[in-house]
């Protein structure tokens, strides 16, 4: 699922489905589902794109830096078509499934994986299925304990009984009544998923949670299933930043970077990292083909950015190929990937994270 | 019907021994070069740059890492269906099954898969140099000139001309003699060890001079030519040409990469160098960290301070460590405390905590003095440097080293130790 959109995003999200977000410098976020994916021995993968897919397509431009593309299986990536039968886009997470169903039906594997394309997480899919086949359920959710002080409004919250079936489902509850969130990842039967979706879309229901988990939790057996490791959803600004700078943590970049399995991501074939004289780097993380000539602090800077002599970057996130200029400072922000900062700029976050776009003109060598 | 203009021929097979231990487990192509290459990714590039989309990759020497770095070339879009990249060892025929012997009869030995691919031209190169090089654009002057061969040639000042192959040519680049290591050489423009020949010339040429041993092209090959009247034509480059034969031009190299612009410029847009990345996450560097005047790559976790080196992927230097004038390779630990100058740490080389590396006087090698000279420290991949050791100038490890291989904690200056395990020879 990586058609989404979200307004949390802000001016985030003009640019780019969610899906797109570059994250830890290296990555986007869809590496972690599809590494996850395929460090799983799940084969193939079909990603339903929709909304602003130009950053996304870029990026599954070649199905090989997550190993898929062999015989068995492959990468499909599904737009909303116009066919003879249908000229809608997809209406809801159920019917961009419903839309394809042909792949689905198509297919010969018994059990299928539904993850959203905006979390920050691994996780082995084997051990839900294996789970999921345990507990005799038709749906298995996978959920979280989040801490008491998150405010879970714009999740979906469950409660489960003491056998972990789901006895309620709520979708962006006002008033939470459990702190125990689903992260978006499903697994069902593939047989007992298409009867659901069609049976759904002859009644013009088009939503996978209202529509299929809500609707039917008290018919069907579904369970949940707790991941206890890091999980982090990145649909807000706030949510996006902190997830990021969570990563100038040793035991998050461990975790993420020097364990077993690896994430993946699109190769970029930059340079190393250059440092010039002025070049004063603290507690940051920098990518392939940066130059710094200035002070970078607490920040996580972004492939192929150039930071200019006498800058200051602090407490800041700059994303791909940014050009900033001399004697700037740039406090509490996201600078906007392909922007050009002229020099002697300012940009301070005062209450919150700013996010700065700039389109000045480049001169390009 | 298969058949391609120009395909590549790439002598990767060469030991490499003046760059001492770094060349120990790995051929001379396959050492790492500028953080997060290797030294064959850069003829590599050139070829898939200039179009050149079938190249034969000959190897001989500790053909392991380059073969698991080629691999079906991938990170080059060497991948084909039709040429893409093919590694060729020596191998095992009916009759005078041997090694590659010489440069041409490398070539000669793999006759057939040349054949194979109906070429009109084959390019010859060497794995061992770092420069980019459009080789269309020496084929369009081959083509024009009308020439049987053509060698491609760099002007070098006249006093250091005696040390290379020297080409003597007429005013319209037509080669009319040449000379190897001259005294008093005629000319300045050095062979690069690049040529392009017609295939069929070539081919003549290896069938009818096939009994000679080590056969090769700067020898043998080119004089055949000349003297049966073949029109052979120099081609003059102007760009950045380095040869990393020996470990102080090695140093040297990876230092011009540091400079503000430098003149071999890793970061233009339309020349691209690419390499195998195994290692992806950004480099982070910590509170106590300090970098300046380097270059880092991915992955690298940086607790300490460097100064004008070049480090390569997945490295970690420790807390109170200082780097200076050092180039660490792919993986290499450097504990807290430490402090290097113009050291090299080969990959995954392990140096523990408080090891002061490159310090006091200089002296001469005991073992190699034309290998380990210039200062340099030298630690050979997957060594171990025991905690709290010194160690002089001009000093080469190599192997699992323990305190004991250190009397009094020392390694003075021109010292060679090399700790032999049961898979070292």
């Amino acid at each position: 699922m990586a058609g989404g959109n979200s307004y949390r995003m802000k001016e985030l999200s003009e640019k780019r489905a969610v899906c797109a977000m570059p994250i830890a410098g290296s990555y986007r976020s869809i590496d972690f589902a599809l590494s996850n994916m395929t460090n799983s021995g799940i084969q193939k993968v079909a990603v339903l794109t929709q909304y602003n897919a130009g950053s996304l397509n870029e990026h599954l431009n070649s199905s090989k830096w997550w190993n898929f593309g062999r015989k068995q299986g492959g990468l499909y990536v599904f737009t909303p078509a116009v066919t003879a039968d249908n000229n809608f886009w997809y209406r809801g997470t159920a019917d961009s499934i419903a839309q394809n169903l042909s792949f689905l039906k198509n297919s010969h594997e018994p059990y299928v994986v539904i993850t959203s394309g905006d979390c920050v997480y691994k996780a082995d899919f084997n051990k839900v299925l294996e789970y999921h086949i345990e507990k005799k359920a038709d749906i298995t959710v996978v959920c979280k304990d989040m801490p008491a002080d998150v405010n879970v409004e714009r999740f979906g919250t469950v409660k489960m009984n003491e056998d972990s079936r789901i006895e309620e489902f709520e979708e962006k509850p006002v008033v939470a009544k459990s702190n125990t969130i689903s992260c978006g990842i499903y697994v069902v039967r593939r047989r007992q998923l298409i009867e659901m979706i069609e049976k759904s879309i002859e009644e013009d229901r088009y939503d996978f949670v209202k529509d299929i988990l809500i609707r039917y939790k008290n018919i069907k057996h579904i369970y949940g299933y707790k991941l206890t490791s890091y999980w982090r959803n990145i649909a807000t600004v706030e949510d996006y930043f902190s997830t990021n700078m969570d990563f100038l943590k040793k035991d998050i970049r461990d975790y993420f970077f020097n364990e077993y399995p690896d994430i993946y991501s699109r190769v970029d074939d930059l340079p190393p990292a250059k440092y010039n004289v002025g070049a004063q780097v603290r507690n940051s993380l920098i990518s392939s083909g940066c130059i710094v000539n200035g002070t970078v602090e607490n920040s996580v800077v972004f492939k192929k950015a150039y930071i200019g002599n006498n800058c200051t970057i602090k407490n800041s996130i700059i994303l791909n190929d940014v050009y900033i200029g001399d004697n700037t400072y740039i406090e509490n922000c996201i600078v906007e990937s392909r922007d050009t900062i002229r020099a002697s700029s300012n940009y301070v976050g005062e209450d919150g994270i700013r996010v700065v776009i700039e389109r000045n003109d480049r001169f390009v060598i | 019907m298969i058949k391609k203009e120009m395909i590549a021929m790439l002598l990767a097979g060469g030991q490499g021994s003046r760059l001492g231990v770094l060349t120990s487990k790995v051929a001379k192509p396959a050492v790492s070069f500028g953080g997060k290459y290797r030294i064959i990714d850069f003829p590599l590039s050139n070829c898939i740059n200039s179009g050149v989309d079938t190249v034969g990759v000959l190897t001989q020497y500790q053909p392991l890492r380059l073969n698991s770095h080629i691999g079906i070339g991938i990170p080059w879009d060497l991948d084909r269906n039709i040429g893409g990249v093919s590694v060729l060892p020596p191998y095992e025929k009916i009759t005078k099954t041997d090694w590659y012997t010489g440069t041409a009869n490398a070539i000669f030995q793999n006759i057939d898969y040349m054949e194979s691919f109906n070429p009109e031209y084959v390019l010859i190169l060497s794995g061992d140099h770092i420069y980019k090089m459009d080789y269309e654009v020496m084929l369009d002057f081959h083509k024009e000139k009308g020439a049987e061969a053509t060698i491609a040639v760099m002007p070098v000042p006249m006093e250091e001309a005696k040390r290379f192959g020297i080409m003597i040519t007429d005013e319209d680049r037509r080669i009319t003699d040449f000379e190897e290591k001259p005294e008093h050489p005629r000319s300045n423009l050095a062979s690069m060890g690049i040529y392009i020949f017609n295939w069929k010339t070539l081919k003549e040429a290896l069938l009818t001079n096939q009994e000679q041993s080590g056969l090769d092209f700067g020898k043998h090959i080119i004089p055949y030519c000349h003297k049966n009247g073949a029109p052979l034509y120099a081609y003059e480059f102007n760009g950045y040409w380095k040869d990393v034969g020996t470990l102080h031009s090695y140093w040297e190299a990876n230092m011009e990469l540091i400079d503000i612009v430098p003149e071999f410029n890793l970061y233009e847009e339309y020349w691209k160098i690419y390499t195998k990345t195994e290692i992806l996450p950004p480099q982070f560097l910590a509170d106590t960290g300090f970098v300046e005047r380097s270059i880092i790559g991915e992955g690298s976790e940086i607790y300490g301070k460097v100064y004008n080196s070049v480090i390569g992927c997945g490295v970690t230097i420790g807390k109170d460590t200082i780097v200076r004038d050092s180039i660490i390779m792919n993986q290499a630990k450097i504990g807290s405390g430490c402090e290097l100058y113009k050291t090299i740490v080969a990959e995954a080389a392990v140096i523990s905590d408080g090891v002061k590396m490159g310090i006091g006087d200089e002296f001469p090698n005991e073992t190699d003095p034309h290998i380990y000279n210039s200062g340099l420290v030298c630690v050979g991949e997957q060594s171990f440097i025991p905690a709290g050791v010194t160690v002089g100038k001009n000093v080469c490890i190599f192997g699992r080293t323990e305190a004991k291989d250190y009397p009094d904690n020392q390694l003075p200056s021109g010292r060679t130790l090399i700790v032999k395990a049961g898979d070292v020879e």
